[in-house]
């Protein structure tokens, strides 16, 4: 239990940074988990090729709000090519954990909300 | 209901060797019996047995080990047979699961019968597998798909089934006992008025055969679709059972070998009942793992596994009941209030993502469901996003019920 919730992931989530919507975003994106009906969207705002605004909306559990929390902090800053690299293991990195395959799920989310996000970015 | 044989849960679990491990180094309570069950040393060893002494395929060589897999393959369609009173044993198709019973219904039956402008008529509790199969076929053969809808309560309205009925209806299918509400919907009566109606009827057994005393005669079904692993059967295999006149005439569903009488070069004639829709080397050993499942649960008796898990659901709803910020999804009343609930409770915990419930449950080493449960526009007609799931079977007790109770309080302190 100790090593799911830490004290960390537990603060994102009882303290969420960055939630909110964001009007006329260069990206706006949302996701659901249709097995659990986790939803996560993301606005986000580009300034010179790099994220000068982001927030987060949506409902979940736990370690999936956590990640959204904790992914804005990340990559505000950061240019879309950055953006485009994050990988799993980095979302594993900021959570300070490994998810089983099921779990997983809640906690990658916000993450493919953000790849799908760049991709209809490039479609557009 | 005193003089019913009765079981001992205790006594049924040195039966299953999973239900002795630990996890997290606490015991393990195994409440997600309406996902899948765990399988007694019975079953495994009819596994086992088969594959050390009698494995070969069926229905075909000329040897003494394609004779012996043959007649028990064939003798565990006789066991699940009388398991479920079929009258023939011509109408007990092997399947893989409930959900390809159900398939083989929509893509034969239902492309064959069902029409433009007909309608197929499901309900609002329905388990995906029951649902989308149908929406399927409406799609493709330009039906309607109409619901039954239920009551705030979590029942049936019979109301909105007999306005439905008044329609051009060619099939009526529901679930027997709902995987998530646990409520027990009164299948003779609604295939009664559909058989009034002129319509076919379909259950869904997923959640019943495996808890309560099955019987197609007395239901008087068209067709009844389960699972093998939801009733300590091995995983892939499941039945579906249909009236054999109405398989006789239903067009083959999955083609190729077993199922067919002569293969010329253009074209085939099919086997008879039931191996007509049984194509392709189909899963033996776990039919004859599923035929060991139904010997033990027959000699637990249905009836007693039904009396017992009743006793928990009142149980567990009492101790829910107690608790504050837990809602019980689902009609309220106990068996004792005269109303029948099966052992699948659902419930919501104020503040608590059920996610993070049944992960605080595990590691108490209180093993329950979270999420929709494959049950969408359910959990959308609910008004809710996703329901935290018990489900009990032959061998849960009152202690791990109350293990629930203790992990939710903690989940609370904890979130």
């Amino acid at each position: 239990m100790e090593n799911l919730y830490r004290e960390h992931i537990l603060d994102h989530y009882r303290h969420p940074r960055n939630q909110g919507t964001l009007d006329d975003a260069d990206i706006s994106c949302e996701l659901d988990n249709p097995v659990c009906g986790d939803v996560v969207r993301l606005d986000i705002r580009l300034r010179d090729g790099r994220v000068s605004e982001v927030r987060f909306s949506g409902r979940g559990c736990v370690i999936s709000m956590a990640s959204a929390s904790m992914l804005t902090e990340e990559i505000l800053g950061k240019t879309v090519e950055e953006l485009k690299a994050l990988q799993d293991e980095d979302m594993f990195g900021m959570l300070g954990i490994t998810l089983g395959p099921v779990r997983a799920k809640c906690g990658l989310l916000p993450l493919r909300v953000l790849h799908e996000g760049l991709d209809r970015l490039e479609e557009s | 209901m005193n003089t019913k044989k009765r079981l001992d849960p205790i006594v049924l679990k040195a039966d299953f060797p999973i239900l002795a491990r630990e996890v997290h180094g606490k015991p393990l309570a195994y409440l997600d019996n309406a996902a899948s069950t765990q399988k007694p040393q019975a079953v495994i060893e009819a596994l086992d047995e088969f594959y050390h002494t009698h494995y070969a395929n069926i229905h075909r060589g000329i040897h003494t080990l394609s004779e012996e897999a043959t007649a028990a393959y064939e003798e565990a369609r006789d066991k699940v047979a009388a398991f479920i009173h079929a009258p023939d044993r011509r109408g007990v198709i092997f399947t893989r699961n409930a959900t390809e019973a159900i398939n083989l219904v929509a893509y034969t039956w239902g492309r064959a019968n069902v029409g433009p402008g007909d309608h197929i008529v499901v309900t609002e509790m329905e388990h995906h597998s029951n649902l989308v199969p149908w929406q399927l076929l409406a799609r493709e053969v330009g039906a309607g798909l109409a619901h039954v809808s239920i009551t705030d309560k979590g029942r049936l309205d019979l109301e909105s089934l007999d306005r439905l009925l008044q329609g051009p209806v060619k099939l009526v299918t529901f679930t027997h006992v709902s995987n998530v509400l646990g409520t027990v919907n009164p299948a003779q009566e609604i295939v009664a008025r559909a058989h009034a109606a002129g319509a076919r009827v379909l259950v869904d057994a997923a959640q019943s055969a495996p808890h309560l005393p099955a019987d197609v005669e007395l239901l008087d079904c068209d067709f009844l679709a389960f699972s093998g692993h939801k009733m300590c059967g091995p995983t892939g295999v499941g039945v579906l059972y249909g009236r054999p006149e109405l398989l006789e005439e239903m067009p083959p569903f999955l083609s190729g070998g077993g199922m067919i009488r002569r293969v010329g070069r253009a074209k085939a004639s099919w086997n008879d009942l039931p191996w007509k829709f049984e194509a392709g080397t189909p899963a033996i050993a776990e039919a004859v793992g599923l035929g060991a499942a139904m010997d033990y649960l027959s000699a637990v008796g249905m009836e007693a596994v039904w009396a017992h898990e009743q006793e928990l659901a009142t149980y567990a709803l009492e101790r829910l009941a107690e608790m504050p910020g837990v809602r019980v999804i689902g009609p309220p009343a106990a068996p004792h209030l005269g109303g029948e609930r099966a052992g699948v409770v659902a419930f919501t915990v104020e503040s608590i993502h059920p996610h993070d419930l049944a992960q605080a449950l595990d590691w108490e080493g209180v093993a329950i469901r979270a999420g929709l449960h494959c049950a969408q526009p359910l959990h959308e007609r609910l008004g809710l996003v996703a329901t935290a799931r018990a489900s009990f079977y032959l061998y849960n007790t009152r202690e791990e019920v109350d293990r629930l109770v203790d992990g939710i309080q903690k989940a609370q302190r904890l979130f």
